[in-house]
């Protein structure tokens, strides 16, 4: 398994050459390897009803983080989606874009998508998974802002990734929190622990986090808003990501999890409300719209809603609606997607009010339109019949009374829609397009044809499906082996009234649409304070806090860093301090005291102080070398000759130099305010008594013995010299010493190349 | 002692962040001297005082009562060397800023263009 992920990222890489090098056929033979993925996946189906097929390979094994692929029923059912609809997809796009300078690009993104979307299904570790996330939601970004010359698509585009990646974080968090309850994020080492987890105080914050993932992806109020603007995206990509696979991550991630997390009555109530909220809001606003596209994403948005709802109620029957739910809505939008494309493609049309009596020019593709909204109204014998049936079946028998009319509105809504897609453009009155319609080649047919045929297939052959497909899935969501229970015909009974009633009122629904966008302007004006308004405030709000924030920490003048900087290590020396204040005490001791002494000390504050405060430049510099010569001689009275001799030579150089230079530099002038002055003094003379009070405290403190005692006794016997500082510089520790020599080289060179440098090379 | 030298330090270390402060580069430089001369004072007093017993181990014997701790003034020289070459660079450095800029203040050389 590890080979078929690998090998889709590596036919990513081989697409831009292979539209080089076909540029006519790229599509039909890039196409291949997800067919061939798609083969192999049907040859194991037999094999993976009986029990999961399991790979590990080390990865991190420092961190307990191996690369395994865990293939059940779930990922099965998801695997055929990807690579199936993979395949027909390439196929298509390859026509869709034909001679699009970037089709390499766009092919190869669509295989990547695929390499991560399989990857994703199939880990069988809780981190692995999350990097395949997150895969998607990059590749989904660049997906979306294909066409990046235009602003809108580079907005959605990043929209999406934001919503996505906020999601991720939360997923991330929750993930860590399981694993670390569970000891480990291998899958079947946590689907064992599922009591220990759910008994643990952290479970409803893993929960809320790793539902909040979900929501983000897979589109739930309030994040939904990011679907509908990712339709930007070239159609084949909406009809691949946002509608069939990619937005069904975070529903697969809740179908996953639900042996482990589900069956509380936190689940229930977060997905169902959630699922419900999504469901209505979707398919209200898929009635509404009247862009091809627009209607298609809101009415994915609702099935993306139904299905949370669904694993929120969580029943074996209600498990297995979802499972055929997903299946039966993977074909028909897939399916009207592709349509869509083809009607922009062939007549120019992108909006519903524009098209009308198409299906005289173009009848396959009208024909292919009418299966797929038929399935999604969900009509006998279609496949999206029996999901509904079944949704209905498990809603009316969940306990949860107030979800019947929630699914009930949401179907008639929904047969609108159906109808909005399946009717509109294609029959009544012609209606001019902007370019003449044409029915399109294979390549472009071919994808929705066998989508919309399958609908019917698999409607007619429910029972080989269920059997076969759908309970070996439904089984790995519940946790537990579910008895396959789907039928085309159920008898009469209260769900195939609700078909039916659904059926008729939505037809009138349809017939009235207009009248019904006309009633239902109100929900325009929420539309314009909702959550997309929120995301667009916070995302200026975040620009400008960080505006804000550059020009607090950022001012480019020297001065502010200093200040910055010296009063945060003040204040934690203080801090330190007053922490720790009972066991230091400081150290007054003013027996010991040479009259000489003071008097040199006198002499080098007096001189600092002028130092710091001359207005003449000579002054200054003649203070500066006062103070260096009387530290000299504290360094000699102390005992310290060799340093004190350095520094007399060092002095001397250094008050030469800066004479010589100084005459070269204007006069001081008062730059700064005298406010300005007094503050900084405060600070200086702040940080100084703070070294003072450090220095008193450190005289009482020893925590290590000094190694200088060995120094004195090596010195003759080891180092052969007497003079002890000598022989440390040169002996014990002469690569400091050489590194010393190193730096005043260097030090030399610069000032070399700096005089070298004339003026006459000054720039203007 | 110690107590009168720690606060020679202090003193020091004031007049050196007073002038680091100040927007004129030649005080900066000055300000960057009177640190060094600070800090290496700093670990000088740190490391106790000792008077009249320098780290010299005299002819015939090989070990000396009491004497002042050597290893700090090794560090102390190496830091005074050092501290000179960073002065040498700087002092430099600034007269060639000052051809370019043509100013001693800071606050004019903010831009990577001149």
């Amino acid at each position: 398994m590890v080979l078929w992920i690998s090998g889709s990222f590596l036919a990513a890489a081989a697409a831009p050459w292979a539209v080089k090098r076909f540029p006519r056929h790229a599509g039909m033979i890039l196409a291949l390897w997800p067919g061939l993925l798609f083969v192999w996946f049907l040859s194991v189906l037999p094999r993976v009803g009986q029990s999961p097929v399991v790979t590990t390979h080390e990865w991190i094994p420092a961190l307990g983080i191996r690369f395994s692929l865990y293939l059940d029923g779930l990922a099965l059912l998801m695997s055929l989606l990807i690579s199936g609809i993979g395949s027909l997809v390439i196929l298509y796009a390859g026509r869709y874009l034909e001679r699009h300078p970037d089709l390499g690009k766009l092919l190869a993104l669509l295989l990547a998508f695929m390499a991560s979307m399989l990857g994703l299904v199939l880990s069988g570790n809780l981190l692995l998974m999350f990097v395949f996330w997150e895969l998607t939601s990059i590749v989904s970004y660049l997906l979306i802002g294909f066409h990046h010359e235009d602003e809108g698509a580079r907005r959605s585009a990043l929209q999406g990734l934001f919503v996505t990646f906020a999601g991720g974080l939360a997923l991330m968090t929750g993930l860590i929190l399981i694993g670390s309850v569970a000891g480990s994020y291998e899958w079947r080492t946590i689907l064992d622990s599922a009591d220990a987890i759910q008994a643990s105080p952290h479970y409803p914050l893993a929960l809320v986090l790793l539902v909040v993932g979900a929501m983000t992806k897979s589109a739930q109020f309030p994040f939904h808003f990011w679907l509908p603007n990712a339709m930007a995206a070239p159609t084949p990509v909406s009809a691949y990501l946002h509608s069939a696979t990619m937005v069904k991550a975070g529903v697969f991630l809740l179908a996953r999890t639900h042996p482990v997390l589900g069956g509380t009555a936190l689940w229930t109530a977060l997905l169902g409300t959630a699922g419900a909220v999504t469901l209505l809001l979707g398919i209200w606003l898929a009635m509404r719209s009247t862009g091809i596209k627009r209607v298609l994403a809101y009415s994915t948005i609702m099935a993306l809603g139904t299905l949370t709802m669904l694993i929120g109620v969580g029943s074996d029957k209600a498990i297995i609606a979802a499972m055929a739910f997903l299946f039966a809505h993977s074909l028909y939008k897939g399916a009207l997607f592709m349509i869509a494309g083809i009607l922009d493609h062939q007549a120019g049309v992108k909006d519903l009010t524009r098209a009308g009596g198409l299906a005289r020019r173009m009848p396959v593709s009208a024909a292919a339109a009418g299966l797929a909204a038929l399935s999604l109204a969900g009509v006998l014998p279609l496949f999206g019949f029996v999901a509904k049936e079944k949704l209905f079946l498990s809603i009316f028998a969940s306990g949860m009374a107030w979800l019947t009319p929630v699914v009930a509105i949401g179907a008639v809504l929904t047969v609108g829609v159906g109808a909005l897609v399946g009717i509109q453009p294609w029959y009544g009155k012609p209606v001019a397009t902007p370019r003449p319609a044409r029915e399109p080649g294979p390549s472009l047919l071919a994808g929705p044809l066998i989508l919309a045929t399958g609908g019917i297939l698999f409607g007619l052959f429910t029972p080989v499906v269920d059997q076969y497909l759908l309970t070996p899935a439904a089984s790995a969501v519940t946790g537990h082996p579910v008895t396959p229970m789907l039928k085309l015909w159920h008898g009469l009974n209260l769900a195939l009234a609700t078909s039916i009633a659904s059926l008729a009122l939505g037809l009138l629904l349809y017939r009235w649409r207009t009248h019904f966008r006309h009633m239902t302007r109100f929900s325009d004006a929420l539309a314009a304070r909702g959550p997309e308004w929120l995301y667009d405030r916070m995302m200026a709000l975040l620009v400008r806090v960080a505006g804000w924030q550059t020009r607090m920490l950022q001012s480019g003048y020297l001065r502010h860093y200093l200040l910055t900087t010296l009063l945060f290590v003040v204040a934690c020396v203080w801090i330190l301090l007053a922490r720790s204040g009972q066991a230091l005490h400081i150290a007054f001791d003013l027996t010991d005291i040479a009259i000489h002494e003071v008097m040199v000390m006198l002499v080098m504050s007096a001189s600092a102080i002028l130092a710091a405060t001359s207005g003449s430049r000579l002054g200054a510099v003649a203070a500066l070398g006062a103070v260096g010569f009387t530290v000299a001689l504290v360094f000699v009275l102390f005992s310290a000759a060799d340093p004190g001799i350095t520094q007399v030579l060092v002095e001397t150089l250094a008050v030469i130099m800066l004479v010589l230079v100084l005459f070269r530099l204007p006069r001081f002038l008062k730059l700064s305010s005298t406010r300005v002055r007094v503050q900084d003094a405060t600070v200086a003379i702040t940080l100084g008594a703070t070294f003072t009070v450090l220095l008193l405290l450190a005289q009482d403190q020893r925590l290590y013995e000094s190694i200088s005692a060995w120094h004195i006794a090596e010195s003759v016997p080891s180092g052969y010299g007497r003079n002890v500082v000598n022989v440390i510089l040169v002996d014990f520790r002469a690569l400091d010493t050489l590194g010393e020599i190193f730096v005043l080289a260097l030090a030399a060179v610069g000032v070399l190349a700096m005089l070298g440098l004339k003026a006459e090379d000054k720039p203007q | 002692m110690n107590t009168l030298l720690a606060i020679c330090v202090g003193v020091l270390y004031s007049a050196a962040i007073y002038l680091i402060l100040r927007r004129s580069i030649v005080k900066l430089v000055i300000g960057l001297v009177l640190l060094s001369n600070a800090s290496n004072l700093l670990i000088f007093t740190a490391s106790g005082l000792t008077r009249e017993a320098p780290p010299l181990i005299p002819e015939g014997e090989s070990m000396p009562a009491i004497v002042a701790d050597p290893l700090a003034q090794a560090l102390i020289l190496t830091a005074i060397v050092i501290g000179f070459g960073v002065l040498a660079f700087a002092v430099v450095l600034i007269r060639r800023a000052y051809e370019v800029v043509e100013a001693d203040d800071m606050d004019q050389m903010k831009g990577t263009d001149t």
